[in-house]
């Protein structure tokens, strides 16, 4: 067999990569028939639910399980994180962390349960403000998070005698007085929570030694040791398993504690475990993204271009106080000159993890705010101002490609139509209209996957690969890839994921998974078509590279008298399926796939100045992502992140009381999210010119919901002329900061 | 929550009154017990009741706290109506109730004896589902069976409905993934198509 080269078709010959795919298990997933992790429910099994701490800082002195034993249908009780009689007291850090779990017949009887459990606390201080560095710092509560400086070579160097930092601050002094234009301000945006809709959690049993998991996770391949360590087992006897998955953004890769005490309740009671969060347990401690505020300064030439930043930025991630990444500031934009410093504060709430486009959407929204202030401050045009900065940016090679696509989103929102100076459009009674730009960038590398391919003699494909399906039609990807290699049709292959009995496929987070199964599945399916090539040009008496595989046959090229059907074909394989595992590792030079994308949004909102409302009028993404597999479900990651952006920047905050330290807002009826009228107008444009599509499969869920934030924030400062600082723009921070500004 | 409160009936109080003991006696008038007998009654403890469920008589056992979403999960394994929010702001639970929406986690099952239920299950030959495949009107799809059983309440309240009304009828229900560009686009479809 002569080696595979891999490679994509060519445009026009592609019958199913780029064309719009409708998802495979959409039925099963509109009809309720999709089993989730929630929906899996096993003869006998009992259900979990737990008792989160009320308090944010506190030590849990003792527990009194009595009266929840005697609930009926009340099993177990069993201590998480509290004291059994006799131990310490245990210190709790944050608001909603699991104390004590009750397992029941029923989820009521759980719940009442968790009703009669009596707990001593003994209250501690606690401390939840993160909008106030002073305040931290008073408390002790910060800690270094890193920073740096550059400066343009052309300023030379501190000479031996000379104080380094000294000479960095007059420098710095130095570029700000030679500046035209100086924009000083600060910004912010709150943390969020991911809210994932089918909480964290999990369906489990033991049979015999080996433990069987149902778990909503991003990471179907590699949660087995996880458990395996906690649990004193290997990871070769845990098997995890995902079909579905009810959203997960960022915070469904770990077994998580009460992941593990679901697998300890069933070893202890016999039997299978349902054990999920609660809606208030699922905003406390399923997952949330830290908050970030900032101190900017900035220096512009007569033309607008940056010439020297100077930040320092501070939030939270929780009790491990740390705050957004110091690396992207200012975002996308790199001035020949910056000084960047980040403070963490340690609050006491719980930590963070990753969250779609970690760190990106919150540097965006507090740094491409400063570079539209200078826009309002020279009284010119923001598309005029990004545009020329593009001149200093971290990836100076993309230029040319935002610029290109700041054009593109400037057509489809009739930026040139609409444009007016910051303050000064027209006001109809008391609503008033603006524009905003943010642009973005991502890398979405493809994570390393493995493929099982099996082509059985009659003609069956099956594919068996431990990757998840999010819900970014990852499935039906692997499908398409499959059947466009072989020359089938889509529902010719049977597609196997979900489950870490397969072969290894990495976890989905950073937008590497339709990447990684792009990789694995059109290399298993190369090969293999190679393979049966070779038997079919000995059938059929030609060479094999004169062959190919469409329309449910093996034809010769030019020739389609000399053909085989697909099944006569898989016939001549022998009694035996042919079978074939490809391999890719993350990282590997690869003709499929790459990396690196930028992008560029646009907001039009409208702002009622009585009232403080925002409404979004329209927005557009422009974006690229090299090979567009499936430009059905590519369009909806792009609708979706547009719509996670609005949430973020109009709607979504977590409130801590300041007093107390609770998460005061952790239901759905005062956690805001949008609804179906919140989101205006969306408009979606794939950037691909023939050099993206050239460049192979690039990860896309992240980059989209990145740079709406800063676009609605700078869209409703363009409209009333005044900057609301922080994130969400909620009605009362939109009337404070227009009675501020007023005086 | 208009459908317990004509009866005279809340989940709040039936919550309350099981805070104490599995077996608390609430005032409540179910339907089958104003068939036998007008005016409110007590019930108390575990009953059996009958509902009809996707056009199939069903049985539940049930306590006055029991939700119609954990029977139709648990005891019917009809577990397309989801567990999002207990106070029904999300609208995951949304089925219907003598042809109403209604949220199944708000909704006691007591309060639906003898009355027919649809859910999403029975909807697969309905073209909301169709609409929302065609138009990809779902991603993770945690919240999709809710939004589809409401969607097929809105329209077979408003199958004319405009844009704007469709902007405006259909903010009961939450999906996080951010699919409502495409739901929409999935209603304007059936209200031009149909």
């Amino acid at each position: 067999m002569a080696e595979v080269t891999y490679s994509w078709p060519e445009n026009h010959k592609a019958r199913l990569i780029g064309k719009r795919i409708s998802r495979l298990d959409g039925m099963e997933k509109s009809t309720g028939t999709a089993k989730y992790t929630y929906d899996i429910n096993l003869p006998k099994q009992l259900i979990v639910r737990a008792l989160g701490c009320p308090h944010a800082h506190c030590r849990v002195i003792s527990v009194d399980a009595s009266a929840a034993e005697r609930v009926a249908g009340v099993v177990l009780v069993h201590m998480i994180k509290a004291p059994g009689p006799g131990d310490d007291p245990v210190e709790i850090r944050a608001d909603g962390t699991l104390l004590v779990a009750v397992a029941a017949e029923t989820e009521a009887a759980a719940a009442e349960g968790v009703s009669k459990l009596k707990v001593k606390y003994e209250l501690l201080e606690s401390f939840v403000d993160d909008h106030d560095l002073q305040a931290a710092e008073a408390k002790k509560r910060t800690k270094k998070a890193g920073g740096g400086i550059e400066l343009d070579e052309a300023l030379g160097e501190p000479g031996d005698d000379d104080d380094e930092e000294e000479w960095e601050e007059q420098k710095v002094q130095e570029l700000f007085a030679q500046s035209k234009y100086v924009v000083e301000g600060n910004y912010g945006i709150d943390t969020i929570t991911h809210c994932c809709l089918e909480p964290h959690g999990s369906t489990l049993h033991w049979e015999g030694d080996r433990l069987k998991v149902n778990l909503s996770t991003q990471n179907v391949s590699r949660t087995d040791d996880g458990y395996a360590d906690a649990l004193k087992i290997s990871a070769d006897e845990v098997d995890v398993h995902c079909e579905y998955i009810g959203g997960g953004f960022g915070s469904k890769f770990k077994p998580d504690y009460w992941g593990i005490t679901a697998a300890e309740i069933a070893k202890k009671t016999g039997r299978p475990i349902k054990f999920l969060l609660t809606r208030d347990q699922e905003l406390k401690i399923g997952g949330n993204r830290p908050s970030g505020f900032i101190d900017v300064k900035l220096g512009a030439d007569e033309n607008g271009v940056v010439q020297v930043w100077d930040s320092h930025h501070w939030g939270t991630s929780g009790f491990n106080g740390s705050t957004v990444s110091v690396g992207n500031f200012p975002y996308v934009f790199r001035p020949k000159n910056w000084r960047r410093r980040a403070t963490g504060i340690i609050t006491d709430n719980e930590p963070s993890v990753a969250w779609r486009a970690p760190n990106h959407p919150q540097a965006c929204a507090i740094t491409q705010t400063a570079y539209d202030d200078l826009a309002a401050k020279m009284q010119a045009d923001s598309l005029d101002i990004f545009l020329r900065n593009l001149e200093n940016i971290d990836s100076p090679e993309k230029s040319l490609v935002y610029a290109e696509q700041l054009r593109i989103a400037a057509d489809l929102i009739d930026w040139r139509k609409h444009w007016h100076l910051h303050g000064k459009g027209n006001r109809r009674g008391s609503v008033v209209e603006g524009l905003g730009i943010g642009i973005h960038k991502w890398g979405g590398t493809a994570n390393s996957s493995n493929c099982l391919l099996k082509i059985h003699p009659d003609g069956g494909v099956e594919s068996y690969c431990g990757t998840q399906d999010l819900g970014t039609g990852t499935r039906t990807i692997c499908a398409m890839v499959l059947a466009e290699t072989l020359g089938l049709p889509i529902d010719a292959v049977k597609v196997n994921i979900g489950s870490s009995t397969y072969p290894f496929s990495g976890a989905s987070g950073g937008s590497t998974t339709v990447g990684a199964v792009s990789e694995s599945h059109r290399r298993a399916a190369q090969e293999v078509l190679a393979q049966i090539f070779d038997l079919v040009a000995g059938k059929l008496e030609v060479p094999a590279d004169k062959l190919e595989a469409s329309n449910g046959s093996i034809s010769v090229v030019g020739y389609s008298d000399k053909s085989m059907s697909w099944k006569q074909a898989c016939s001549l394989i022998g009694i035996q399926p042919l079978e074939v595992t490809s391999i890719y590792k993350r990282g590997d030079d690869s003709p499929l796939s790459s990396s690196n994308v930028a992008g560029c949004q646009m907001a039009r909102v409208a702002v009622d100045t009585d009232t403080g409302v925002v409404k979004i009028i329209k927005m557009v993404a422009v974006q690229d992502m090299g090979l567009v597999m499936n430009r059905k479900t590519a369009e909806s990651q792009i609708y979706g992140a547009l719509i996670m952006s609005i949430a973020a920047a109009l709607f979504e905050q977590r409130i801590n009381d300041p007093k107390t330290g609770a998460f005061i807002n952790s239901e759905l009826d005062n956690y805001r999210l949008p609804r179906l009228g919140d989101t205006g107008e969306l408009v979606v444009h794939f950037h691909e010119p023939e050099s993206e599509r050239a460049r192979g499969v690039i990860g896309l869920g992240e980059p989209p919901a990145i740079s709406g934030g800063a676009a609605i924030a700078n869209a409703v400062c363009n409209a009333t002329g005044v900057r609301v600082p922080t994130l969400p723009l909620t009605p009362k921070r939109v009337l404070d900061a227009l009675r501020t500004a007023k005086g | 929550m208009s459908q317990q409160s004509s009866q005279g009936v809340s989940r709040r109080g039936f919550l309350k009154g099981s805070g104490a003991a599995v077996a608390a006696s609430t005032v409540v008038s179910s339907t089958e017990a104003e068939a036998a007998a007008p005016g409110l009654q007590v019930v108390s403890g575990e009953t059996s009741i009958t509902m009809k469920v996707n056009g199939k008589s069903m049985t539940a056992k049930v306590e006055p706290r029991t939700t119609l979403l954990d029977v139709l999960r648990y005891q019917f394994d009809l577990t397309g109506a989801k567990p999002v929010s207990l106070d029904g702001s999300s609208g995951a639970s949304t089925v219907l109730v003598g042809g109403k929406a209604v949220m199944a986690s708000t909704t006691l099952a007591l309060a639906v004896a003898r009355k027919e239920v649809t859910t999403c299950e029975s909807l697969g030959g309905d073209v909301v589902p169709a609409a929302f495949v065609e138009h990809d009107a779902q991603q993770c799809g945690f919240c999709t069976p809710g939004f589809v059983v409401a969607v097929r309440a809105f329209l077979n309240r408003h199958p004319d409905a405009t844009e704007e009304q469709i902007r405006a009828g259909l903010n009961g229900n939450i999906c996080r993934c951010g699919t409502y560009a495409n739901i929409l686009q999935a209603v304007i479809s059936l209200v031009k198509g149909n």
